[in-house]
């Protein structure tokens, strides 16, 4: 009777384990779990690239096409940062591979939580090994990126929002301090005080530039309008991000923008019947009545030229920077409380940047110093506003250096 | 109302999420079981108080489907750590990958939508006009209030109650306690379900009054936060909410910094709440080298009847 007891004890304990160790490897964030992800993920593509494949020898060299040789159903990966259900980034990135998949009327692999570490190169080399295409969606992936597109030269790469670029590997990236200056209209229209809040992220260019084009929009309608920033040092931590928009509220802030990959600030300024915006995606859900609006992503289009250009042996490796003008960049629907007259200003502007004919870096442009950065009648170029590394007159707060 | 209010503010309502995790996690290391679970126990409790309230609408339900599944999960880790001897570390480990993934899982049909209530507030008319006090104590909502009464009943539990000796022997020297005729494996396993319970309520805490809608992770590595606030407070409940305000006060105070126009760059900032404890931990242990540190002298330890060490 005892032996019996516990043999039965033991193996209870060997299937708990297994329960715990098992559900532990599938889904959480860390580095084994990434490589795991990676590996289920690739007996599908492994199926579906059995029939389509043209060339049997797909370990060393898959695409074994020349270029100018189309592929006529090519393999496609994705790797992702987050989870798709961030309801941010990585959110859009999903939605754009749901629409290239039903476009084009093939399957992509995916890999969700892939650190932006070694594992990374770990994961974007496998998946080079049986693909065609394989597009890294965050910024920190640039330089795996480059490795494994040396080494894999029959293999295109599509990199967001870097400059680094070889032979089979472009980028991808758009103008979206353009739909930042027009959130910056309707904020410098809906603040009473006068007293904007940023919720930055990280102190790299892609934050500056929106955190001026958000400036210079408010001041086109509000010349006394200042813009308070605080960065968090991270992408998302509702928690954190709640406390900065706390701060910028008690500081005296009525409209908040955050850059940041959660809708925590927008709710925190629900609450003290402020406004707000977000980042990335539609945030209107979270506080209908506190919402104003914020740039948005739509990388559905791109993927589907892309991938087309692939199919076609049309591919390059340019440094694509998408704007309004081909739906890349976008703004959010405008929040229930903003009047009519202030979503007709932003209408307005929208339509001059849909014409493609305006630049929000126009001069003359004061840095924070009163210094002219920007002189009467120039212009920055796309590349000058990509490294933009000044905050505009207006800004209040420091770039940690 | 002036920063001071302002800070005050802020670090009770970051804080209670934390002071209750710690508060758990003492009285289950009190009773000699190490609490590394955390993270994933909380981010459970965030995802099924989430997930009830939305689907019936009822607090009261929400937080009872939180105790069902601390419960289980106390269950489990003690089943593991007190049945079977199982190294604790690892057990608890597990349960936080566990409850990572669980939730990330569990929480996909509700990601994203906002829960339909708030947690009610306890508004103390009396007070209106006393300057500071009005501010900081005069809407909190009852988990707060709950979460002080929490601190004061578990302090007078654990020092002034005959229960509490009891606890505090099964943590230090089951042995004894067990010639004493107390009963370590129960308690234990009692100790450690009810200290899951307020772990769990603390993530429930975090998103019903703190953050209100389910995002993947969001818990973002506060449950370690809460594992370290136990030993910083060395396993006493009053300490524990010292520590738990502290630490969030410096999650605004950076950001209050940075306002300020300072030319201190905002990583720094980040830093301070742990150099702080670092530098607090130096001094405490500086302090009373010679004495005992308040760790339960037989944590981490299994208790097995009639062996010698």
């Amino acid at each position: 009777m005892k032996k019996i007891k516990s043999t039965w004890s033991a193996s209870l304990v060997f299937v708990v384990m297994m329960v715990l160790v098992l559900s532990g490897c599938g889904n959480s964030n860390n580095g084994e779990s990434a490589g795991s992800s990676a590996s289920s993920s690739e007996s599908p593509s492994a199926s579906t690239s059995a029939s389509a494949a043209p060339s049997p020898s797909a370990s060393a060299s898959p695409s074994a096409a020349a270029s100018g040789d189309g592929i006529a159903n090519p393999r496609v990966a994705f790797v992702y940062i987050g989870p798709p259900g961030d309801g941010g980034w990585t959110f859009q990135h999903d939605q754009g591979v749901k629409y290239m998949e039903k476009e084009l009327g093939i399957k992509a692999d995916t890999v969700e939580n892939v650190p932006e570490s070694a594992d990374a190169e770990r994961i974007i080399t496998e998946l080079a090994q049986n693909h065609d295409i394989i597009f890294t969606t965050s910024f920190g992936y640039m330089d795996y990126t480059l490795n494994v597109a040396k080494k894999f030269p029959n293999v295109k790469f599509e990199h967001a929002g870097g400059y680094k670029t070889n032979d089979n590997m472009a980028t991808y990236f758009g103008k979206n301090w353009e739909a930042s200056y027009l959130s910056g209209i309707a904020a410098g229209k809906m603040t009473k005080k006068n007293h904007l809040g940023y919720v930055a992220a990280f102190p790299i260019p892609e934050l500056i530039y929106n955190i001026n084009a958000f400036t210079l929009g408010a001041q086109s309608v509000n010349k006394d309008v200042k813009v308070d920033v605080v960065w968090t040092n991270t992408w998302f931590d509702p928690t954190t991000e709640r406390n900065a928009a706390m701060s910028l509220l008690d500081k005296g802030a009525d409209v908040l923008m955050a850059y940041q990959d959660s809708p925590a600030s927008l709710q925190a300024a629900a609450e003290k019947g402020a406004m707000a915006g977000g980042n990335d995606s539609d945030m209107t859900r979270y506080a209908p009545k506190a919402y104003l609006t914020n740039p948005i992503w739509n990388w559905g289009p791109y993927y589907v030229k892309k991938v087309k250009a692939l199919m076609d042996g049309t591919w390059t490796n340019d440094q694509y920077l998408g704007s309004f003008t081909d739906g890349m960049v976008d703004i959010a629907p405008i929040g229930e409380s903003v009047p009519d007259d202030v979503k007709k200003l932003v209408e307005d502007q929208k339509a001059k940047f849909l014409a493609g004919d305006d630049n929000i870096y126009s001069g003359p442009i004061l840095d924070q110093s009163g210094a002219e950065k920007i002189p009467s009648g120039k212009s920055l170029t796309d590349a000058e506003i990509l490294e933009m590394n000044w905050f505009v007159q207006g800004v209040e707060g420091t770039i940690p250096q | 109302m002036d920063t001071f209010t302002q800070i005050v503010i802020a670090a009770i309502s970051s804080g209670t999420p934390l002071l209750f995790a710690a508060l758990g996690g003492i009285l289950i290391e009190r009773s000699g079981i190490i609490q590394l679970g955390a993270e994933g126990i909380m981010l459970l409790g965030a995802v099924i108080s989430c997930m009830t309230f939305i689907h019936t609408g009822s607090l009261p339900l929400a937080l009872l489907a939180v105790a069902g599944i601390s419960i289980a999960l106390g269950l489990v880790h003690a089943f593991m750590t007190v049945t079977l001897r199982a190294n604790q570390t690892v057990s608890g480990l597990a349960m936080t990958l566990f409850g990572t993934g669980l939730s990330a899982y569990l929480g996909k049909s509700v990601a994203g939508t906002p829960i339909p209530g708030s947690v009610p507030k306890l508004d103390l008319d009396f007070l209106d006009g006393v300057p500071f006090l009005s501010d900081v104590f005069g809407h909190l909502n009852v988990l707060t209030w709950f979460s002080f009464a929490l601190v004061v009943v578990l302090h007078l539990f654990i020092h002034r109650t005959s229960w509490g000796l009891h606890l505090r022997a099964i943590g230090d020297n089951p042995a004894t306690a067990d010639v004493m005729g107390i009963r370590v494996q129960t308690f234990r396993y009692g100790y450690v379900i009810a200290g899951t319970i307020l772990i769990g309520l603390a993530g429930a805490d975090m998103l019903l009054a703190y953050s209100p809608t389910w995002t993947e992770g969001m818990t973002a590595g506060r449950g370690w936060i809460a594992v370290a606030l136990i030993i910083f407070a060395r396993w006493n409940p009053v300490r524990a909410l010292l520590c738990a305000y502290f630490f969030g006060a410096m999650d605004t105070i950076g950001f209050k910094i940075q306002l300020i126009g300072s030319e201190i760059p905002s990583y720094f900032l980040k830093m301070i709440p742990y150099v702080v404890t670092i530098l607090v931990l130096m001094y405490l242990g500086w302090r009373s080298r010679n004495k005992l540190s308040g760790t339960p002298q037989s944590l981490g330890l299994p208790y097995i009847r009639e062996q010698r060490f």
